[in-house]
């Protein structure tokens, strides 16, 4: 459908802008960068990278040996009752400790909410990899009686939602999106959905990942999607439109908002943060793990998404790109944007902070909606770090390795694309 | 081997799997009343007293003898009487 893209947005223009505003009014994130939002933050307009060797697991048998490591991070305070930790798996961990950030960032009273109206959408690309892998290796050589209970349970890609309503007593609309790294952009944008036809007042939205297991590294590394050159320079290794990319470089944690309607937000006396205005999907329909490289499918999603929130491609301030550092991610994204923005895509501020928290797969696009809703807030945009030497592929701007400060935005993109073809997109705005 | 006795080896197992205080372990304390235990709970609270025990019950405890450990004493009897037997 190459009609669709010479004349973008305006297409969709006569799409109605949805009746009910979403917002924002509270965020959490467990990153190897810290496990609050403040520390997260501030690490990531430092221009700090959080990938290290990996030390969870000896992975000297792998080709990358590095990744952003979930560290200092306290599972029994997560829980109501301890017992819940070893019910499990660390990727449910981490959605509910975000997800507990973003409630208590957003002063949500659950005793004042109707507990039907309050919703959970915590996707995850993969589920309780781990869990899989030790269980798996306990069938293998003990045995099926040995095999825990609560292994199903502790894998499965919805249980963080399940259990983040167990620990908050949320009983609206509840499952998990699936759509790889795609995940939690996916999430938040259907989240904001069922706001706006009235399913839910309050969505906890977002995405965790804890794939950084055994069975996750020989996967990815045999796909050759992985950052090889850099393992003893693992700050270095995720360098998004740079021309030494060579990969990706997995990272753990969680990445969870809270969204609700603009009017009850406002009933409650809620902090508005951000407006969430625009949001759309599509798929590549083209290979399982391979961008489409004429960047189509990505590109029809930006418009629509622009449209969805009625505004023109000139009055996008930010864009957080999904840049993963893979070659082929980047320059097809470069391309997708260009399609897309014109000459506003030569003016406009994109950054990867995939360079400084690596790949969080299922979780990734929900930190990088933090990130945009702290951009908005403050003014600042985040770099995207270790750009040493152009590619003549990827020729924008990329805010190469310094934040910069007393920026203006009032209008910020998150791109997450997955495997599977799927493209997501979410459009952040200064609330008015 | 351990030093301790069968009550202390399953007392502990106990407080680690159920995250309860030593001293809610009784002898009369019900793992699904007293002691916040679920159906998964006890599947996995015997997986662990089997692995304890391997030496005392010489082999997997059958569902038919598990549905009957309601208590924590029912517990402590039943390794006891496997032990002796």
């Amino acid at each position: 459908m190459g009609g669709s893209l010479e004349s973008p947005v305006y297409s969709f223009m006569s799409d109605p802008r949805p009746q009910t505003k979403v917002v924002v009014t509270g965020i959490g994130v467990v990153h190897a960068l810290g496990n609050s939002v403040d520390d997260f933050w501030n690490g990531i307009i430092a221009g700090k990278s959080g990938i290290r060797k990996i030390e969870c697991m000896d992975a000297s048998a792998y080709s990358c040996q590095i990744g952003a490591e979930v560290v200092n991070f306290d599972a029994k305070a997560c829980f109501n009752n301890a017992k819940d930790v070893n019910r499990n798996d660390r990727y449910v961990h981490y959605a509910v400790s975000a997800g507990k950030q973003a409630v208590a960032d957003a002063k949500l009273d659950m005793s004042q909410e109707d507990p039907y109206k309050v919703g959970v959408l915590i996707g995850s690309g993969i589920g309780g990899l781990e869990t899989v892998q030790e269980q798996a290796w306990k069938l293998k050589e003990s045995g099926p009686r040995k095999v825990s209970p609560f292994m199903i349970p502790s894998l499965i890609a919805n249980m963080a939602s399940g259990v983040m309503a167990i620990e908050i007593k949320a009983k609206g609309p509840n499952f998990a999106v699936v759509s790889a790294c795609s995940t939690a952009t996916h999430a938040l944008g259907e989240a904001a959905h069922m706001i706006m036809r009235g399913d839910a007042d309050v969505m906890i939205a977002g995405g965790s990942e804890g794939a950084i297991t055994h069975v996750g590294y020989a996967g990815f590394c045999n796909m050759k999607a992985m950052s090889t050159g850099f393992n003893d320079e693992p700050e270095r290794a995720s360098r998004p439109f740079d021309a030494g990319r060579d990969g990706f470089v997995m990272g753990d944690g969680a990445g969870v908002l809270v969204l609700e309607s603009e009017e009850h937000a406002k009933a409650r006396g809620a902090k508005i943060i951000c407006e969430l205005s625009g949001y759309a999907a599509t798929c590549d329909a083209y290979h399982i793990t391979s961008p489409d490289p004429e960047g189509e499918g990505l590109a029809y999603a930006l418009n629509r998404a622009m449209a969805m929130a009625k505004i023109e491609p000139e009055s996008v301030d930010y864009i957080n790109a999904h840049g993963t550092s893979t070659p082929y991610n980047d320059k097809f994204e470069t391309l997708a944007i260009k399609k897309v923005f014109g000459e506003h895509a030569y003016k406009m501020p994109i950054s990867s902070t995939k360079s400084m928290t690596g790949h969080l797969l299922g979780a990734a696009g929900g930190i990088e909606a933090a990130i945009c809703a702290k951009v908005i807030e403050t003014g600042i945009i985040p770099p995207t770090i270790n750009y040493e030497t152009p590619d003549p592929d990827c020729d924008l701007d990329y805010v190469p390795n310094v934040a910069r400060t007393g920026q203006k935005v009032d209008i910020a993109m998150s791109n997450n694309l997955g495997f599977g073809g799927h493209n997501a997109t979410i459009i952040f705005e200064r609330h008015k | 081997m351990s030093d301790k006795s069968i009550e202390e080896r399953v007392q502990e197992i106990i407080v680690n799997q159920l995250n309860v205080n030593e001293e809610q372990v009784t002898p009369q304390a019900s793992f699904l009343d007293d002691l916040g235990a679920d159906s998964l709970d006890l599947v996995e609270l015997v997986m662990a007293f089997e692995e304890e025990f391997k030496d005392e019950i010489k082999g997997e405890i059958p569902e038919s003898d598990s549905e009957k450990l309601q208590t924590v004493g029912d517990v402590v009897s039943y390794i006891k009487d496997k032990a002796a037997g």
